[in-house]
């Protein structure tokens, strides 16, 4: 039990109209290693969002326990940073203003040229130098959401949290944020955690993609481990072997076997050590069956 | 069509006022007959029955009368002939002092029913029954407890500026977006800071329009305030000079009323303006 985030046999369960309640997921188990980058995906409504909050500390779960770093989680921290989807940038502040707020809350002590030394590397960082002095107002989709991640860099999180982050945004600047998203943390060892309904965008980012079934009583059916070589780059990842048997993979499991699941579930299936997975060009799963490799 | 919009409806508003003045200034030219009487008894009457000239003054007459007071803005002979500048000067005392103390119960009240949802149930009943009194119907209670005139008019500014600041401030600090609650829980903001670099920034549009109403109602009610309590004050000074039968001080009064109303107003549209903030 060495993991550095360690999500313990959570559930979490909301109180339905006419009494009773609904469970979102229970049971659920997942850990991740130091410097790991994990997407889930899944439908909407299986309870990622939740995921994402119970690590953020916004939400608390209704049973089990979730562990960061050797310490259970028992409220919001600015050990974990979030990118909100919709950015949340404080309009009446400029981006500097924004950046600056989020340093000085981690570093209450801090002269003002210390932070917003500070704040002008995490600005830089993410490529928006010479806009510092501009209020949200006056920028584009693509340069709010940079400046939401330099917010969340500019205090050295332990673990990046990412709910949605680019799926506001027109494809090219998604493409342009999730180089920008994929160097830094590659670059930085950064820890990171996102939300996406996009299957390019998990197979680029993430070395891990946790597979959720439809909710309610939603489950991690596995865990696909990313077959890509961990200096892939945009332009050439079609052309990997391995990225056609890995995308089908998930596809399949969006479109059927995020249904089916429950039904079909493969023998000796655990909730507390999900199946892990690793499709690609010497590995090609077909649909429903999980080989596992660990 | 080169002039701007500004331009033109300028021109179109000194259009309509030099229209109005032609009409009042013939509209108070008097008949031409006069009926004969006893020099006795036309010594009694006024010009408007001996020389046929209408007891409305014309706009020349007010012109004259403000530029006399223009003059002299600030004398003071007595209680009953004080400049109108002083007595402006005395209403806005009123009602900046009433105004202030408003604002000093009403942010701090509404922000904790705002972020409290026990407080606003608790409170809102008082709230509704409050708000439609008229800030007069206070005025005898308010002489009998405070047994001075002058502090009572502020009392009345108070109370009848206090609600819908109140309501406003609630309103906005209830509706402050919950991402942006989010970001400051996520970077663990205390609870004072979260309130002044976070909820307050957020409902300063909506505050300030409760301001803005609330400056409006209380210079509303400060000119019949001052009617019933007297004294001083531009309301007194209108009721004064109605006994004094000078419909030419009271037409100035109404006029200057309404321009430091508005004086009033636009200051405070500036101030909204000022920490509204786009999205």
């Amino acid at each position: 039990m060495n993991k550095f985030i360690s999500i313990e046999s959570i559930a979490r369960r909301y109180p339905k109209a006419g009494g009773g309640s609904t469970t979102i997921f229970e049971n659920l188990w997942f850990s991740m290693n130091r410097g790991e980058f994990s997407a889930i995906i899944g439908h909407s409504g299986c309870g990622k969002t939740t995921v994402l909050n119970i690590l953020a500390g916004l939400e608390l779960p209704d049973d089990g326990l979730t562990v960061v770093d050797g310490h259970a989680i028992e409220g919001p921290s600015l050990d974990r940073a979030v990118i909100f989807q919709s950015h949340a940038l404080l309009p009446w502040r400029t981006v500097l203003g924004n950046v600056s707020y989020a340093v000085s809350s981690k570093w209450r002590d801090w002269s003002a040229e210390k932070v917003a030394a500070k704040a002008m590397a995490a600005i830089e960082k993410v490529g928006l130098k010479g806009s510092e002095m501009k209020k949200p107002a006056e920028l584009s989709g693509g340069m709010k959401q940079r400046v939401g991640i330099a917010r969340a860099l500019s205090i050295d999180p332990k673990i990046l949290l990412m709910d949605e982050p680019f799926s506001a945004l027109d494809a090219l600047t998604r493409g342009a944020l999730q180089d920008e998203v994929r160097r830094i943390c590659v670059e930085t060892g950064q820890t990171a955690f996102m939300i996406t309904h996009d299957v390019d965008e998990a197979i680029y980012l993430a070395d891990k993609i946790v597979l959720m079934t439809n909710g309610p009583e939603a489950m991690i059916a596995e865990i696909v481990e990313n077959p890509l070589p961990r200096d892939r780059r945009r332009v050439d990842l079609h052309r990997s072997p391995d990225y056609y048997p890995l995308r089908n993979h998930l596809i399949d499991f969006l479109v059927t076997r995020s249904k089916t699941f429950k039904d079909e579930m493969p023998e000796g299936y655990d909730k507390r050590h999900p199946p892990i997975v690793r499709p690609g060009a010497d590995n090609p799963l077909t649909p429903g069956e999980t080989r596992k490799v660990a | 069509m080169l002039t701007s919009l500004n331009a033109r409806g300028a021109l179109l508003s000194a259009v309509i006022f030099t229209v109005f003045l032609l009409a009042w200034h013939i509209g108070v030219q008097g008949k031409a007959s006069v009926a004969q009487m006893d020099p006795e008894y036309a010594r009694l009457m006024g010009v408007a029955a001996t020389q046929g000239k209408s007891a409305m003054p014309g706009p020349l007459d007010v012109g004259a009368q403000i530029w006399q007071h223009l003059q002299e803005p600030f004398y003071d002979r007595g209680p009953n002939d004080k400049g109108v500048g002083i007595q402006l000067a005395y209403s806005l005392g009123r009602v900046l002092l009433g105004y202030a103390l408003a604002v000093l119960v009403a942010l701090p009240v509404g922000f904790l029913i705002g972020m409290s949802p026990l407080m606003n149930r608790a409170l809102d009943p008082f709230i509704q029954v409050m708000k439609p009194i008229s800030p007069l119907a206070w005025m005898p209670l308010a002489l009998y407890t405070i047994k001075d005139s002058s502090i009572s008019a502020i009392f009345v500014i108070f109370i009848c500026s206090v609600w819908p600041m109140m309501i406003n401030t609630a309103f906005g600090v209830s509706a402050t977006r919950k991402e942006w609650l989010n970001v400051a829980r996520t970077l663990e903001v205390r609870p004072l800071r979260k309130a002044f670099t976070i909820i307050l920034p957020a409902a300063a549009p909506t505050i300030l329009t409760g301001m803005r109403i609330s400056i409006g109602i209380a210079w509303l009610v400060i000119v019949a305030a001052e009617m019933l309590v007297g004294g001083t004050g531009i309301g007194y000074f209108v009721w004064n000079e109605w006994n004094n039968l000078s419909i030419t001080n009271v037409i100035v009064a109404i006029l200057v009323i309404g321009l430091v109303g508005m004086a009033l107003d636009q200051t405070l549209a500036r101030v909204a303006r000022a920490v509204t903030y786009p999205e």
